[in-house]
């Protein structure tokens, strides 16, 4: 009996402690929140107290000024179309490198593996020169087509390492029973991927939807700025002006944050099962 | 017959892995090798002339470029203490969130949350925290620690970064430690306590040389991310004060796309590129030998 009262107390200690730690790692958000909602007297006065009324004018105000809904639209769609693709060739890629392992496809796979110590910043300055002669530049798809290339790397990888443990046995079976190479990857391959393909989306998705660096060399027009290229020229304009720069970087903050809470779940076991095989 | 089916073994090796190689070949491939080339050029990125000056680019880095030794010093500073930071704080959620406790879920989120937020954007949020918000508490409470000129001095402006860094990346590793120790097997933490080991015995006899492959995971991660740091620090202190917190990351930029001498900036990624090369290889060579297998 003692000793189970003596267990509770140390777990409710606990229980006490992680929640004062929790407090410290929302006060940051508080703050934001809270003073996007304040006129500029208010929030010049006395940041830590709750607002008076809730003022939505600077939300009214940034939300044009930022393009807030053209920023998000272009952050939506580079994040899917990168995404899409991504998934796609790099499992049709990872699949023939375990399945066909000739000399030409094992070299290949070290150099995906080995680039993936390569800093963006070691390249960004030729792949600038690149794109510009190919295209690429300023423009949605050129961006894209660079997510292409970078996440190719660690996406083959991962994936690499999931197809090995698929057991032989399944596809032989259908490709006796007729089916094409293509037909079997499709069919059969393809929906067996689908841990490793959700780890794969919200790994790239972090990444892709919060980069500031390669957009930023890449997209040049103001309207295809995306969140944190809109959200940072937005700041460069009103840098004291904190009532709006604090309700555009709540707006900006707030997309991934839903999503995160809506896919908590996922996004979890996704960085559990991506980290194993660093 | 035969030669058909030799022609169709190479369309459909295209089929699938072409496009991931193609891709890969276009935008970092190619790059990366120009990179090399262009190392050794003085070229401003605009016009078509580069002009081939051998070794001067890497003697001017190693011997005159002082900004550039900073950044690396600065750089190098703040890995470790990120390194250090991060791990630790990341292990003790962990360890906390493994207890029975009612509120692990919620906590979690939590932890986990200011992950999901690009460093662009955390940079803005914590200059305003920084500058207004600990105003406001040392106006409130006195205590020095808020009354600090945080982003205005190079020593303080340091800790901001390392706070930023460590609020941001602990969450992450929190969720790979939480994975780990929920896979040591609780018959050996058992057997360990029958035998009459106490807690601290327990953690760093058993559990910790079995988790060591999260460690190096761990371990890899924020080095990676704090050694090519450049969204949070850009966002938080744009380098400054004084180009007293500028990293690496920010240095090769600035060099290339404001001071416009790309092949400088070129040798400086170049040699930036060997150094992170070499750093992650010794250190997973180094963790993994301390892993142990079950």
């Amino acid at each position: 009996m003692d000793a189970v009262k003596k267990y509770s107390g140390r777990l409710f200690t606990l229980e006490v402690l992680g929640i004062i730690i929790a407090l410290l790692f929302l006060i940051p958000f508080y703050f934001v929140i809270v003073n996007s909602l304040k006129t500029f007297p208010e929030l010049a006065a006395n940041t830590a107290k709750l607002p008076k009324s809730l003022y939505l004018d600077s939300y009214v105000k940034v939300w044009t000024i930022m393009k807030f809904p053209s920023a998000f639209l272009n952050s939506l769609i580079i994040t899917v179309v990168s995404n899409v693709g991504l998934v796609v060739i790099s499992s049709l890629a990872a699949y023939r490198m375990v399945r066909k392992p000739s000399k030409f496809n094992n070299l290949v796979f070290l150099a995906f593996v080995a680039a993936m110590v390569i800093p963006f910043q070691s390249i960004m300055i030729p792949l600038v020169r690149v794109a510009g002669q190919i295209g690429l530049m300023d423009s949605k798809l050129g961006l894209i087509i660079c997510y292409f290339g970078f996440g190719v790397s660690l996406n083959v990888f991962l994936y690499h390492g999931f197809i090995k443990s698929i057991p032989l046995e399944i596809e032989e079976s259908a490709t006796v029973d007729g089916s094409s190479p293509y037909g079997v990857f499709w069919r059969i391959i393809f929906p067996l991927l689908k841990p490793m393909s959700t780890t794969v989306v919200i790994l790239n998705s972090l990444w892709i939807w919060n980069d500031y660096l390669l957009p930023s060399l890449v997209l040049n027009s103001p309207e295809l700025r995306t969140i944190p290229l809109a959200t940072f020229s937005f700041f460069g304009q009103y840098t004291k002006q904190w009532d709006l720069a604090l309700a555009g970087l709540t707006l900006g903050v707030l997309p991934i944050v839903i999503f995160f809470l809506a896919m908590q779940k996922h996004i979890v076991e996704g960085i559990t099962a991506g980290s194993v095989k660093g | 017959m035969k030669n058909n089916k030799g022609m169709a073994g190479l369309f459909q090796q295209w089929v699938f892995v072409g496009p991931a190689l193609i891709f890969f070949t276009l935008i970092v491939l190619i790059p990366f090798l120009m990179s090399i080339y262009y190392s050794f050029t003085e070229w401003n990125g605009v016009t078509t002339t580069v002009k081939f000056n051998g070794l001067s680019n890497f003697k001017h880095i190693l011997l005159n470029d002082e900004d550039y030794r900073n950044a690396f010093w600065f750089t190098t500073r703040l890995t470790v203490t990120n390194v250090i930071l991060t791990n630790a704080v990341g292990f003790l959620l962990a360890l906390l969130l493994t207890q029975a406790l009612k509120t692990r879920n919620v906590l979690r989120t939590i932890f986990f949350m200011p992950n999901v937020i690009g460093g662009l954007l955390l940079g803005f949020i914590w200059q305003f925290i920084f500058v207004k918000g600990f105003a406001t508490l040392g106006d409130l409470t006195h205590l020095a620690f808020f009354e600090l000129p945080w982003l205005g001095d190079a020593p303080t402006a340091f800790w901001a970064i390392v706070i930023v860094s460590v609020w941001q990346g602990s969450g992450y590793l929190m969720i790979i430690y939480i994975a780990a120790l929920s896979n040591v097997p609780k018959d050996m933490v058992e057997a360990a306590y029958i035998d009459g080991a106490t807690r601290t015995q327990v953690l760093r006899n058993i559990i910790i040389p079995l988790i060591m492959p999260a460690v190096t995971v761990c371990l890899f991660l924020t080095i990676s991310w704090s050694f090519k740091i450049f969204d949070l620090n850009f966002s938080l202190t744009k380098g400054g004060p004084f180009n007293s917190t500028e990293s690496v990351s920010i240095n090769i930029y600035q060099e290339a796309f404001r001071n416009n001498n790309y092949g400088l900036g070129t040798a400086k990624a170049f040699v930036f590129f060997i150094v992170v090369a070499i750093i992650s290889t010794i250190q997973v060579m180094y963790t993994k030998r301390k892993e142990v297998e079950v």
